[in-house]
């Protein structure tokens, strides 16, 4: 093991994934240091969401170890994943629509908050502390976004963009030591994705967390990756920095002729 | 009125609750002081309450939980059946009624939270029908159980036997309690509206503190969204088990203290109909919404008495009245029509402002 | 042992022709039509009117029956469930239910709850020999018109326009709607086969088990439901192996274990298996997509 990846919060060697015999991921060995913005960028369809599934424990591996800060998670769980740290958003937003923003928050900050059920029904000390500390780390991390003031609006009445920014802020009130973004700038104007690069930046200097991002916008990505790596048919084709990637011959064959595939 | 503003939405609507069925506790004693509460009310208080309580359960399932149950009226069988057997087999060490009544009540809630336990941890990893179905076979089996239960006390304490009285095998000062199909009978009553109103509101704090704490926003969470829940490291089935096996105790108790009101109760009595009642209360109040619930439990808990003039009608209108309701507060062109003159009258508030 | 099969298989024939209503229902319209029991007995007490009122020959009082209850599919389908479409799937359950209501209390006021004796319209066939039992002709009856009705609706949704425009439907509604198909109109068409069917189970059933009342449909209702998901809801083969496991697993818990018990077994037998296979005998999982 290289000191890289000893240092690493995340490594991955000889990952893959296959349903029904179809080879979904194969052969995927990524190393992410600890406050690293990493992007991962492909072609639809070249399993890319499913990497991000199996790093969380929604689709367990057919091969491969996944390691994270030394731990072993590829047999866990999504909560036991979550509780080692790794923290993500989703491709098709997934909110818990009728509670509220500073609730949705909330349920990020669930295992930090400690009072027990009967606590909780009995209104013991422990409840109002506690409580009253995680309502003020739930505003605390919606100023991030400067959403504070929204924060007893019901989630499925925020705008688009917002709901994004939410999830990311729920993610993050998980404590996370790696945060995985799935399109976190889709659907967003280029305004909002301006914002939304100089947050994620932020985000990781503040919490001192690794990011690793699935992204179609390109600008977003060269822009705030450090490194990139690109999957196509369910293998890494290139890996390196966002210069070296743009370059590479077997990207753009890889766009060009993924574009007629696009599902 | 500056106190009352800054308060939480959610501990408004349960100070909104608590008050709800305290002025119904006095109105009752006042009608009764004033000679207005009619016989046939008076016998239908406990039942009302009852229903209203195993409503409030059932609706933290439904509504709160997001799992359709079709079998509550089986864990009030339970509360029921072990209530009765647990106020009786008591009754010469226990003289006072209030406290056996307790007893029976913690007794009734305890046996149907582990019911809940037995058909929960299998069951709640089903999602949708299944699961209604599922909860739909553990009430007929509970209910078929029960038809053919026989329990009796003697000298040397408590007999159980599934086949008939006769294999009790008890002695000569024996008692039958639990009669097979006919259920029990000579059961002395304990249950008072009273103890229902205190048992109410203990429930109504349970379930509403429940709701507005950590676990209670978990459990929605998991509701709107499992998916996500789990990716914010809230464990689904730990949180799923909690409210239906709160929901299940608290049927029991209600159970214990419907069954405490009458001399005799049949297990047929907590039969699928039953369990669909409690359903309709509970959709007819508004998914989720504990004051409707309420209401919606009282008021249809009497109806049946209220449309007594209608006398072999009465359930036909009933069943029409459910369609047509259903369909008023579902039909997404209806619903668009009224949101359209909430909103026109909205408006012209606004410009009398 | 010969005989508690047979028996078993016929009274699960019953339950698979009620079965196969609920899960074509299911199917197309996603709904738990719990009114579908009670359309067994309406088909009971028109057939029971025919004949013992009007003196029809069996035949007719069947034809009868199916044609009233058709008509009834489609009417409450078009009345209750239409306006529901897109409606949450427990608005429509307790739809269903108020329906279900509606049809028993209807019955009550029409035909009183007194219990009315079913004429034995196979009384003029010979009970046939058996492996040294004796086999009563409705068993025979009950167990071919099963696999004629079960072969007919392959042959159906496989081969027939409207058929096909079943399956299509119910795989994905808005697809078969750009596809040209008249949802609506499928939809009416899959409760008037269902209701169908179930008129000509309410008359086996009365045959085989002659006491009528207005609650008459409601456990056979439950039970084929339960067999419906058994088999795997939505499935056509499903409901068949389904209503006829539950039916043989019914006749040898009354013979061999408790008659009083025999329902809580066949209740506990289906939520073992729906733990072991999550979506029954015969249906397919759905992954749900992250």
């Amino acid at each position: 093991m290289s000191k890289e990846q000893k240092d690493a919060v995340l490594t991955t060697s000889h990952l893959g994934i296959d349903f029904g015999g179809l080879t979904a991921v194969d052969e995927f060995n990524i190393s992410i240091a600890p406050t690293e913005i990493k992007g991962l960028i492909g072609p639809n369809g070249a399993g890319k969401t499913t990497i991000f599934n199996m790093l969380t424990g929604v689709y367990r591996p057919s091969r491969g170890t996944i390691t994270l800060n030394g731990k072993d998670t590829k047999n866990m769980s999504p909560v036991q994943v979550n509780h080692a740290g790794i923290a993500r958003t989703f491709q098709n937003i997934r909110l818990f629509d009728k509670l509220t923003v500073e609730e949705n928050v909330k349920i990020g900050l669930h295992e930090n908050v400690k009072y027990g059920m009967f606590s909780g029904i009995l209104r013991l000390p422990s409840y109002w502390k506690e409580e009253k500390r995680s309502h003020e780390r739930a505003l605390e991390l919606l100023d991030i976004f400067g959403m504070a003031d929204e924060a007893d609006v019901r989630a499925d009445s925020l705008p688009y963009g917002a709901q994004r920014r939410l999830e990311i802020v729920r993610a993050l009130a998980t404590d996370p030591k790696l945060l995985l973004l799935d399109e976190p700038a889709a659907g967003m104007n280029p305004s909002e994705t301006e914002e939304l690069m100089k947050n994620i930046r932020k985000i990781r200097d503040d919490f001192k967390i690794a990011v690793m991002l699935i992204e179609h916008d390109m600008n977003l990505v060269m822009g705030i990756c450090e490194n990139i790596v690109v999957v196509n048919f369910g293998k890494i084709i290139a890996e390196g920095t966002p210069e070296m990637i743009q370059n590479d011959a077997r990207v753009i064959e890889a766009y060009l002729g993924g574009k007629k595939e696009e599902d | 009125m500056e106190f009352i503003r800054k308060l939480k939405k959610h501990t408004k609507v349960s100070f909104l609750n608590y008050g709800i069925v305290i002025a119904f506790y006095f109105a009752v004693q006042i009608m009764a002081v004033t000679g207005h509460l009619s016989n046939s009310l008076k016998g239908q208080l406990i039942p009302i309450v009852s229903y209203v309580i195993v409503a409030l359960a059932l609706n933290l399932v439904v509504g709160i939980s997001g799992e359709l149950s079709l079998g509550h009226a089986g864990f009030m069988s339970v509360g029921a059946f072990s209530g009765v057997v647990v106020s009786m087999s008591v009754a010469d060490s226990i003289p006072n009624p209030g406290l056996r009544l307790v007893i029976a009540i913690l007794v009734g809630a305890a046996l149907a939270g582990v019911a809940g336990v037995v058909i929960g941890i299998p069951v709640l990893r089903l999602n949708g029908d299944y699961l209604a179905i599922v909860t739909l076979a553990f009430g007929e089996i509970i209910k078929n159980v029960m038809n053919c239960l026989y329990v009796g006390v003697d000298g040397k304490g408590i007999h159980v036997s599934f086949k008939d009285t006769a294999s009790l095998g008890m002695a000569a000062d024996g008692k039958i309690l639990i009669n097979g199909p006919m259920g029990a009978t000579g059961i002395t009553k304990l249950s008072t509206f009273m103890a229902g109103t205190i048992l109410l509101v203990i429930v109504l704090v349970i379930i509403q503190n429940l709701v507005n704490s950590r676990t209670g926003l978990a459990i929605m969470a998991i509701r709107d969204n499992r998916i996500a829940a789990e990716a914010s490291g809230v464990p689904v089935t730990k949180h799923k088990l909690i409210a239906f096996v709160t929901s299940a105790a608290i049927a029991g108790a209600a159970g214990a203290l419907y069954a405490l009101n009458y001399s005799t109760i049949a297990p047929k009595k907590f039969d699928f109909n039953t369990s669909i009642l409690i359903l309709v209360f509970v959709v007819l109040g508004g998914i989720g919404n504990m004051t409707g619930t309420i209401i919606a439990a009282a008021l249809l808990t009497m109806l049946p008495e209220l449309l007594r003039k209608f006398a072999d009608y009465r359930m036909l209108i009933y069943a029409i009245v459910l369609i047509l309701v259903m369909i008023a507060t579902n039909n997404e062109k209806i619903r668009s029509f009224i949101r359209g003159i909430g909103k026109s009258a909205k408006k012209e508030d606004g410009a009398n402002e | 042992m010969l005989a508690n099969l047979i028996n078993g298989i016929s009274l699960g024939s019953v339950y698979a022709i009620i079965a196969l209503g609920y899960t074509m229902v299911y199917g197309i319209a996603k709904m738990l039509n719990f009114a579908h029991g009670d359309v067994i007995m309406v088909g009971g007490y028109i057939s029971f009117c025919s004949i013992t009122y009007l003196g029809w020959p069996p035949a007719l009082a069947v034809l009868a029956s199916v044609a009233v209850c058709t008509v009834l599919g489609i009417v409450i389908e078009g009345l209750a469930y239409k306006p529901l479409r897109n409606a949450t799937s427990l608005a429509v359950l307790i739809t269903a239910i108020g329906v279900s209501y509606f049809l028993q209390n209807a019955a009550l006021l029409i035909w009183t709850s007194n219990t009315k004796v079913f004429p034995n319209i196979f009384a003029n066939l010979p009970a046939i020999q058996m492996g040294g039992t004796q086999v009563a002709p409705v068993t025979v009856i009950t167990v071919l018109a099963n696999i004629v009705i079960m072969v007919a609706l392959t042959l159906f949704t496989s081969r027939t326009k409207m058929g096909k425009a079943m399956r299509a439907v119910s795989e994905d509604k808005g697809a078969a709607t750009l596809m040209g198909i008249n949802v609506n109109r499928t939809i009416s068409m899959t409760f008037a086969i269902g209701s169908g069917l179930a008129a000509i189970a309410g008359v086996l059933l009365c045959t085989a088990y002659p006491t009528l009342m207005p609650t008459t449909g409601a456990m056979p209702g439950i039970k084929a439901f339960t067999a419906a998901v058994f088999g795997g809801i939505g499935s056509i083969p499903g409901a068949m192996l389904g209503g006829v496991l539950l039916g043989v697993i019914e006749i040898f818990g009354k013979a061999y274990v408790s008659t009083q018990l025999s329902d809580a077994i066949v209740f506990a037998v289906l939520i073992i298996v729906l733990l072991v296979k999550p979506t029954g005998l015969l249906g397919h999982q759905v992954r749900e997509k992250v």
